[in-house]
């Protein structure tokens, strides 16, 4: 395949980017969408040039590294993680525009790389549970019943890569914050933290500058991981209830 | 960190919400009061002036409708700054577009933001035109409704105004009225389908039945 890349170039995080246009040829259709860009990095070193910077980590769609819109879309076209997008979704002779995570909680460090710091910080104020120490406890010590636990395997999938931002026109991250409190909110292990937890994340991520929800669901859209958009809504409840109980 | 309903963006959606919710149930209300209009001059007058004695004699000579005002009012200025301060917030949280863009929402969606400034100015337009009868065309008569309401339709731009605003309530309503839904926790998936047919009813009801008005007196079915 041979295909035109336009891609966001920026040095760093002061200096004004652009869009650069490079020709790659030799394209494999197995290929997956970051070994496409390896090949037009080792072409870039050999000629001489900067490589285009881009995350990645496991490229296996599971870390939530890889952030790349590809076309507009958050992932590209296909519901998957960027890593997990092949060059089969392409035709030969395309012109793919490739761009970072748009977002002011969310900024470029370099050309496609972004810092995404904020969300550790939305975990680090509520995701976490109180455990004793010691010993494991029993796998049956605490039931669960089975459409709670359902539920909250549904959240705990969220790998945290970002699309939902990117993909929403208000840098809103309703999504990931409710994938977050849901997972734990209804599981006996996060009960203690329950109001605390959905208080504080909504608060530090409305203090990372990220925008408000206004039911789009392009986020829900572009989850690789099919986080569905009524788990904001389940996350508004959770935190009306909170209110509610913390005033009292 | 407990804050309040104001200082969150979760809690100004729900401030949002529930003024909406008000102001939706007032358009139910005014929506099926209008349709008396069809029922002649006679019943649509004693309407109006039922609105002024409601509440008698607990209440004085238009106390209850100086309260719906109100409390109107205060859910109209709530809603709008609200809405006015989370927009600046959604717009400062994405200050990049994309280079590649396509338009994504649905339009009612997409339309919220000026549909909701095309209402504001609606409703100041229809209240100096049919309540204080500053920019009625021809002679406003106090007490006279079904004459007032019969001249504003008899002039294009009273048509054109009133059936663009309508018609923007409609798209405002049907996503409104689900949004409203989804910030107070009461949408999950299986009640989806069901809040988003009702959604689409209330528009279509509430818009056919305020456009009503206006073709009845093109047509001259009321006149």
């Amino acid at each position: 395949m041979k295909l035109t890349l336009r891609v966001w170039r920026q040095q760093n995080a002061e200096a004004p980017g652009a869009m650069a246009t490079y020709e790659v040829d030799g394209i494999s259709r197995d290929m997956s969408f970051l070994e496409m860009l390896d090949t037009l990095n080792e072409e870039l070193i050999l000629a001489g040039d900067e490589p285009v910077a881009f995350d990645h980590d496991c490229r296996e769609g599971i870390c939530g590294a890889c952030s790349l819109v590809i076309n507009g879309d958050a992932h590209g076209p296909e519901r998957t993680t960027t890593c997990q997008l092949h060059m089969r979704s392409f035709q030969d002779g395309d012109t793919i525009d490739v761009e970072p995570w748009r977002a002011s909680a969310f900024p470029v460090v370099k050309d496609l790389v972004v810092d995404r710091s904020a969300f550790d910080r939305i975990i680090q104020s509520g995701g976490y549970i109180s455990a004793p120490t010691g010993t494991a406890p029993d796998a049956h010590a605490t039931p669960v019943p089975k459409p709670d636990a359902d539920f909250a395997f549904e959240h705990a999938e969220c790998i945290g890569c970002g699309a939902c931002v990117a993909a929403c026109p208000n840098g809103s991250a309703m999504l990931f914050t409710s994938a977050k409190v849901n997972h734990l909110n209804v599981l006996p292990q996060g009960t203690p933290e329950r109001e605390t937890r959905v208080l504080d994340m909504v608060a530090t991520m409305d203090d990372e500058g990220f925008g408000g929800c206004t039911l789009t669901g392009e986020c829900a859209t572009a989850c690789p991981k099919g986080i569905p958009l009524p788990s904001i809504a389940a996350m508004n409840k959770e935190w009306l209830r909170a209110t509610r109980k913390v005033r009292r | 960190m407990t804050r309040t309903l104001w200082d969150s963006s979760v809690g100004k959606k729900t401030i949002m919400a529930v003024s909406g919710l008000i102001m939706l149930g007032y358009l139910v209300a005014h929506m099926v009061g209008n349709l008396k209009i069809f029922f002649g001059p006679g019943e649509f007058d004693r309407y109006a002036h039922w609105l002024r004695t409601m509440g008698d004699p607990v209440l004085h000579y238009s106390w209850g409708l100086w309260l719906v005002r109100v409390v109107l009012v205060a859910a109209v200025v709530l809603h709008g700054v609200s809405a006015y301060q989370l927009s600046r917030r959604d717009i400062k949280a994405r200050p990049a577009k994309y280079v590649h863009t396509k338009p994504r929402a649905s339009y009612a969606t997409r339309t919220m933001r000026w549909g909701g400034v095309i209402l504001a100015l609606f409703i100041v337009w229809h209240i100096l035109d049919l309540t204080t009868g500053t920019v009625h065309s021809g002679g406003f008569q106090e007490g006279h409704p079904y004459q007032n309401v019969v001249d504003t339709f008899s002039t294009w731009y009273g048509n054109v105004i009133y059936i663009v605003a309508v018609l923007a309530m409609g798209l405002h309503v049907q996503h409104g009225f689900w949004s409203a839904a989804q910030t107070l926790g009461v949408g999950n998936a299986t009640r989806d389908r069901v809040l988003k047919t009702l959604a689409n009813l209330l528009a279509a009801v509430l818009t056919l039945g305020f456009v009503s008005v206006p073709v009845a007196v093109m047509t001259g079915v009321v006149s």
